[in-house]
């Protein structure tokens, strides 16, 4: 099976890439690029005015399966990733039962396999049904398939088991990622401490919480001389602290979220709970410094922390609603406007959704060179749409971005040689 | 002027005129509580649901009394003897109860925007009666109109509120209508229970008890809202009675006529020293009657009563 990818704009930032050209995919994998190719036994993909970059890796997101199979499965997951370009995703251990047993990350992987869409990498809990008390075993869990460690939103409290947990990652060579929250600061909250919390009469989750467990890993890190990736982080001060460990050489990687470069705490405003994320949407001086981080490369990566609930979590009063928006398809868009606005440029774009997820995680993909895993994302970056609920391929609906009109769109997500979703006929 | 609220859901919402509306009618419809047969037709027919998900004394009994006085037939439904105990969500009890012929309902809910999200959710009328620690819009009315009548104006006061100021919805519906009537608000209590500055929704906070007393007009006293808290946010309760409570010395720093305020349930000996019981300064049971009358008005504003 070839495919040729005629006459688009490749832009490949791990070669530094980015010239109209065409690309051969070929047994799986990239097999040639350049001005003008002539295939005879190739299926064509016209790309004129598209842009054509390694496909889009998600180190950020919440599948659902098993255990809340209404909210997303990971077939539906899946097509959700490959409607918004990613051909691959990294999924957080927070099922039910969690992710903390090669047996669950079989089924995942299994469950994965049959949706046969994007790849999906799963993440295993760092301690046993994240209770934060024993450490998982990292070993039986990296052999069965996990490509990291993490307890995602119920983050390891007691920072001498972190400490074991990064130096125990070392003998399988496993990344450790962390939510980083001082829950003693933040528990019982629901929204930004400041604005939000005083204008919804409701506890705030004040940006210290995040910045003083931040600097936790931070130092952690260096104790244990150990990589440590920062998910979601959404603070001016998360972002200072990880800015002096990156001059320190500490080992220290980060992602943000759409939403914490689009959104400020003002969409809480009349108690919109699809805009109840943890943590939570920030001040516009939060907003800020995390569009300044990605564009000095402070932040790595823009993930999305698909998080879907349905109405059941969402349909409610406001402290009772769950937190999480669904990501997956609108994060292309959103972050297009960064490059629009110029604070960053479209190869950087490419390199934050791609190229630097894949290095963190040591995932094979984030590259076009030759010989390299055959997963493209091909988007029209000017094309408009409407995010409406029946757009959106997720089951879940609960965006904040509904209504929004927004410019770019996945043309073809192209997973091993394949394209695995295409919006236009071929 | 035209009163075109479906709503009372927050002081925010409202404009000084619409508040000076509201406080004129109440002063009108006070008077029929003092008649003989206090009793009208205005809102015959129509039908109120109480719906009170925290316990209640005065705001309940109080709206009660308020429909009963216009001849509205009411619900009181509360949260132990209803089938929220059985695992109903409250969009369904009030879809429920308004598909019953419900023409209002009043929500008293331990959830900050619980009454806003029925009001957009729902597709009926919706009186805010104490929302978590966010607001409680009619209690902040009934105060305004009290200082009003003992006052005269609102314009030009100093109001100085003492206590868990972080955790009342009453001081944060106070602290938005006094200061859009024109009055200068300022707070004191246990630093621990005071917002910052910048999220004190304007008010002046003072870590001194005394720079907030000082020839004040109107004194507002709350009760410490330890429900809401959690964890301890402050010692003991002696010693929050010895620092924070309010006796007659710390109140002649006030002016000398000055008004004596509590929204209830008082907690004597903690926040306000008994010695202060019968002072002549206090309207607390004044602030009760015009809770009724408060009531009345909006109930007669958002139904639309024919009289």
């Amino acid at each position: 099976m070839k495919i040729l990818l005629k006459g688009g704009r490749i832009i490949d930032p791990s070669q530094e890439f980015d010239q109209v050209a065409d690309l051969l995919l070929e047994e799986g994998k990239v097999a040639a690029c350049a001005p003008h190719l002539e295939i005879e036994d190739a299926q064509i993909l016209p790309c004129q005015g598209l842009i054509v970059c390694p496909g889009f890796i998600d180190l950020h997101v919440h599948f659902r399966e098993p255990g809340e199979e209404w909210k997303e499965t990971i077939a539906s997951g899946s097509l959700a990733a490959v409607a918004g370009g990613f051909t691959a995703v990294v999924c957080m251990p927070n099922t039910k039962p969690p992710n903390d047993n090669a047996e669950v990350t079989r089924y995942i992987l299994k469950k994965a396999a049959e949706a046969g869409l994007c790849r999906v990498y799963p993440v295993a809990c760092i301690t046993k049904g994240q209770r934060g008390e024993e450490l998982t075993e990292f070993g039986e869990l990296k052999e069965a398939g996990a490509v990291a460690v993490s307890d995602d939103g119920r983050p390891v409290p007691d920072a001498f088991l972190m400490r074991l947990a990064l130096e125990y990652a070392k003998n399988f060579d496993l990344p450790v990622i962390s939510h980083a929250e001082e829950l003693s600061l933040s528990s019982g909250g629901h929204v930004n401490e400041g604005l939000a919390s005083a204008k919804l009469g409701l506890r705030g989750i004040p940006p210290q919480a995040e910045a003083i467990a931040i600097f936790r890993e931070v130092m952690l890190a260096e104790l244990t001389n150990s990589p440590i990736h920062i998910a979601h982080v959404s603070t001016k001060a998360g972002v200072e602290i990880i800015r002096q460990a990156k001059e320190k050489g500490l080992k220290v990687t980060a992602e943000t979220a759409p939403h914490y470069f689009t959104l400020t705490e003002e969409a809480t405003f009349g108690y919109h709970t699809n805009a109840k994320v943890n943590p939570p949407l920030r001040s516009e001086e939060d907003r800020q410094a995390i569009e300044e981080a990605l564009a000095d490369g402070t932040i790595d990566v823009i993930a999305t922390d698909h998080a879907p609930h349905s109405p059941l979590e969402k349909v409610c009063e406001f402290e009772r609603a769950a937190f999480g928006l669904v990501g997956l398809e609108t994060a292309l868009s959103l972050t297009l406007r960064l490059v629009e606005r110029g604070s960053i440029s479209l190869p950087k774009m490419i390199e934050l959704l791609s190229c630097a997820p894949a290095r963190i995680l040591k995932l094979p993909g984030g590259s076009l060179r030759e010989g390299s895993l055959a997963d493209v994302t091909v988007f029209d970056p000017e094309a408009r749409w409407i995010v409406t609920e029946e757009e959106l391929n997720s089951k879940s609906k609960n965006s904040p971005f509904l209504g929004w009109e927004l410019k770019g769109r996945v043309i073809y997500s192209i997973v091993s040689g394949k394209v695995v979703f295409s919006r236009r006929e071929f | 002027m035209d009163f075109h609220h479906r709503h009372i859901l927050d002081i925010s919402a409202l404009t000084p005129e619409d508040i000076s509306y509201i406080l004129k009618t109440a002063a009108n419809l006070k008077e029929i509580l003092s008649r003989p047969i206090p009793k009208v037709p205005t809102l015959r027919g129509k039908l109120i649901a109480h719906l009170f998900f925290e316990p209640s004394t005065r705001t309940r009994l109080s709206f009660e009394k308020a429909a009963k006085t216009l001849s509205a037939d009411v619900f009181n439904l509360t949260a132990r003897m209803s089938s929220v105990e059985k695992g109903e969500t409250l969009l369904d009890t009030v879809l429920n109860v308004k598909a019953m012929g419900a023409d209002l309902f009043v929500i008293r809910h331990p959830m900050a925007g619980a009454p806003h999200f029925i009001a957009r959710t729902a597709h009926t009328r919706v009186i805010n009666a104490g929302d978590g620690f966010h607001a409680h819009p009619t209690q902040a009315l009934l105060d305004m109109l009290t200082v009003r009548e003992k006052k005269g104006t609102l314009s030009g006061l100093k109001v100085a509120i003492i206590g868990d100021i972080r955790h009342s919805r009453v001081a944060h519906s106070n602290i938005c209508g006094f200061r859009k009537m024109g009055s200068e608000v300022f707070v004191s209590g246990p630093a621990t229970m005071l917002p910052p500055e910048k999220e004190a929704l304007g008010a002046r906070v003072c870590y001194r008890l005394e720079e907030a007393l000082r020839d004040a007009d109107v004194v507002m006293a709350l009760r410490v809202q330890k429900e809401r808290h959690g964890r301890q946010l402050f010692p003991s309760l002696r010693e929050y009675a010895r620092e924070f409570g309010l006796n007659a010395e710390r109140l002649a720093l006030a002016k000398d006529d000055c008004l004596l305020m509590h929204p209830g349930p008082i907690n004597w000996g903690v926040e306000l020293h008994p010695e202060l019981e019968n002072d002549p300064r206090s309207v607390i049971l004044e602030q009760v009657t015009n809770g009724v009358a408060v009531r009345m008005a909006l109930l007669v504003l958002l139904l639309g009563g024919s009289s």
